[in-house]
Parts: C-alpha cells; sequence; structure tokens
C-alpha cells in the first residue's frame, strides 16, 4: 500500500528534495566547514532514503522533474546578474575574455593529456572532451563525435559538483580572491552546478560566473571539433 | 500579477530560446539561446529590467535544488560508469582543478597588470 501511494504521489518527490535542501542547509550551519557542501549532502541524503525504501529512481524522478523543469528559465534569468554587472564586464573584458579562453584551451589540452596516460580509446576520449560545460551542451558535443553521452552527462554532473564543493576553498588556498577572477574561474570550471555556487558567494562571482557558462559553451564546441582528431 | 507577469515574460523567452535551438543545428539548449536573449533585451531597453527582476532573482536563487533530481540520477548510471569508475574520477578531478586554477590566475593576473596600467596613466 505503501508502495502505492509513493507512485501515486505527484508532490512527494519535491517534498523529498525540499526536505533533504533544508536539512542539509541546517547541517552546514552546525558544521561549518567548506566540504560540507548542502548540494551534495542533499543529493545523499535523496539517494540513500530511495535506497532504503527500495524507491526506483524513476518514480522519485516523476515528482521531482518538475524541479528540473525550472532549470530553462532559471538558466535564462542568470541574463539579470549579469546585465547587473554590466559595468564591472565592460571594465575587465580582457581580462575575463583571456581566462574563458584560458578555461577552454585547458580543458581541451588536460583531458587530451589524461586520456594518452590512461590509453583512453577515440569514444571515450570524446566523451571527456566537453566535460567543463552546461550539460545540453557537453551531450550534443558529445554524441556528435561518436562519445557515450550518458557517461558525458554524468561526468558533467560530477564536474559540477566537484566545483560546486571545492572551488572556493581551492582557490583561496592558491590566493585567487578577486571576485570577477573567482566567478569566471567557477564558470569556466563547473558550468551551472558551480554558477549556482557563485551566485551565493556574491554577485559579481555569480555574474561573471553566468557569462563564463556562455562563452566557454560555445567556444567548446568550435575546440572540440578540433580535438577530435587527436586521438 | 507583477509576478505572473514577470514569469510570464521569462517563459515567453525561454520559448523562443527553444524555438532558436529548433532550427538552428548546434549543440546549443535553449537555456543558453534564452540567456542571450534576455540579456540582449536587457542591454537594448527593449526588456526593463523591472519586468523579470523578482520572479528572475527567486529562479536563480533556487537553482541550486533543481540540479537534485538530475543528481540523483547518477544512481542509474552506475552500471555504465562501474567498471572504469576510478578512471573516470581522476580525469574529472584533474581537469576541473586544472581549468579552474589556471582560469583563476590568468584572470587575476590580467586585472591587476590592467590596474598598475590604469595607475601608471593617472599618475
Amino acid at each position: 500500500m505503501l508502495s502505492g501511494l509513493i507512485s501515486q504521489s505527484v508532490f512527494l518527490g519535491v517534498l523529498i528534495t525540499l526536505g533533504a535542501w533544508f536539512l542539509a542547509l541546517a547541517l552546514r550551519k552546525r558544521f561549518d566547514y567548506a566540504f560540507v557542501n548542502p548540494l551534495l549532502i542533499a543529493v545523499v541524503l535523496t539517494i540513500a532514503l530511495l535506497l532504503a525504501t527500495r524507491t526506483p529512481y524513476q518514480t522519485y524522478y516523476d515528482g521531482a522533474k518538475y524541479l528540473s523543469y525550472l532549470l530553462t528559465p532559471a538558466t535564462v534569468c542568470l541574463a539579470i546578474p549579469l546585465y547587473e554587472q554590466l559595468e564591472a564586464l565592460k571594465k575587465n573584458y580582457k581580462a575575463i575574455l583571456a581566462g574563458i579562453v584560458t578555461g577552454v584551451v585547458t580543458s581541451l589540452l588536460s583531458v587530451l593529456a589524461l586520456a594518452l596516460i590512461f590509453g583512453l580509446d577515440h569514444a571515450e576520449y570524446v566523451t571527456f572532451l566537453p566535460k567543463s560545460v552546461t550539460s545540453a551542451i557537453g551531450m550534443g558535443i558529445s554524441s556528435e563525435l561518436g562519445g557515450y553521452s550518458a557517461i558525458t552527462v554524468a561526468v558533467i554532473i560530477l564536474t559540477g559538483i566537484i566545483g560546486n564543493m571545492m572551488a572556493q576553498p581551492v582557490l583561496r588556498l592558491f590566493k585567487i580572491t578577486d571576485p570577477v577572477a573567482v566567478g569566471v574561474a567557477i564558470g569556466s570550471s563547473s558550468h551551472a552546478i558551480g554558477t549556482a555556487r557563485a551566485m551565493e558567494i556574491g554577485p559579481v562571482e555569480g555574474a561573471m560566473s553566468s557569462l563564463s557558462i556562455t562563452v566557454s559553451g560555445l567556444l567548446t564546441v568550435v575546440g572540440a571539433m578540433i580535438f577530435q582528431n587527436f586521438i | 500579477m507583477k509576478y505572473l507577469k514577470q514569469f510570464l515574460i521569462i517563459i515567453a523567452i525561454s520559448f523562443a530560446g527553444e524555438v532558436l535551438h529548433y532550427f538552428i543545428p548546434l549543440p546549443v539548449p535553449a537555456s543558453i539561446y534564452g540567456m542571450v536573449l534576455l540579456f540582449a533585451g536587457l542591454c537594448t531597453g527593449l526588456i526593463p529590467l523591472s519586468a523579470v527582476k523578482e520572479t528572475g532573482d527567486f529562479l536563480v536563487a533556487m537553482m541550486q535544488i533543481m540540479f537534485i533530481p538530475a543528481t540523483v540520477g547518477l544512481i542509474d548510471s552506475w552500471d555504465i560508469l562501474k567498471d572504469r569508475w576510478p578512471v573516470y574520477l581522476i580525469i574529472t578531478f584533474v581537469t576541473t582543478m586544472a581549468v579552474l586554477l589556471a582560469v583563476g590566475k590568468v584572470v587575476q593576473l590580467g586585472l591587476a597588470r590592467s590596474k598598475s596600467k590604469e595607475g601608471r596613466e593617472n599618475a
């Protein structure tokens, strides 16, 4: 009867997700370490609940998809903080552009280097090439070039979580503290999932991160077409 | 009514992004086209900031929560990852850190350079 209720409920998926999020926020307040990351904790709590109640992911997602549905309008709205920081963008555009180009090239080159070290075949290599960009762009590139797009999506999400969780402490460790530099670094390395965190750090960080998603996403489309020929 | 009107405009731009995605044969998602359209609209004054501001800020503030359902879906990807996951994890981690630090350093150096140039011009 209970499993019937779970699979019939429209609101349970959203309820679990929001509950896990607020529980994670409370944990972060209690233990103020950089590695206590609300997004990661909320995901782990949700997975634990699904496994403990033997609820299939699809059942959970049937309800929770309404949150995912809002991702496109939310991403569109990243233009608002960007517009509000137009002055910072205009004033620093050279350094910002240099940073984004560096990010795209570093991402492609480091994937190439590690693919050579670990002996990846062509399909695996192109699966990783678009790993730093937002998932819809990355998935498209991967399948276009003959990669495993399901793995690309998993790797892109993992990349985002790593950035969301570790970007701020790591940047601080290397004395990268300028808000513009922090924002471009987060957006270039960990796309929208990192940007959602950058938005919490500050408005300049969030705006620069949003800009980097778009520009580096578009540059990666071109860059991956070139880099696909190297393995 | 104000929030509903703002939501209407945001959804309309999202749809315009979908239209562009449908007609342009590039792997660029509707959300990115939409972001560019809204940014252009704001810069040209075609869309005043007050027409999207509060609802837009709310959606952006909620964004991290929206990633939870898809990330939980990694449990279904385990079958395709389990054979090679240590290699995949190392590649993902190393490349993410390489990009983060390279970009951060380049932007910070660039900013310091333009600031010192500014200082000299003002001197």
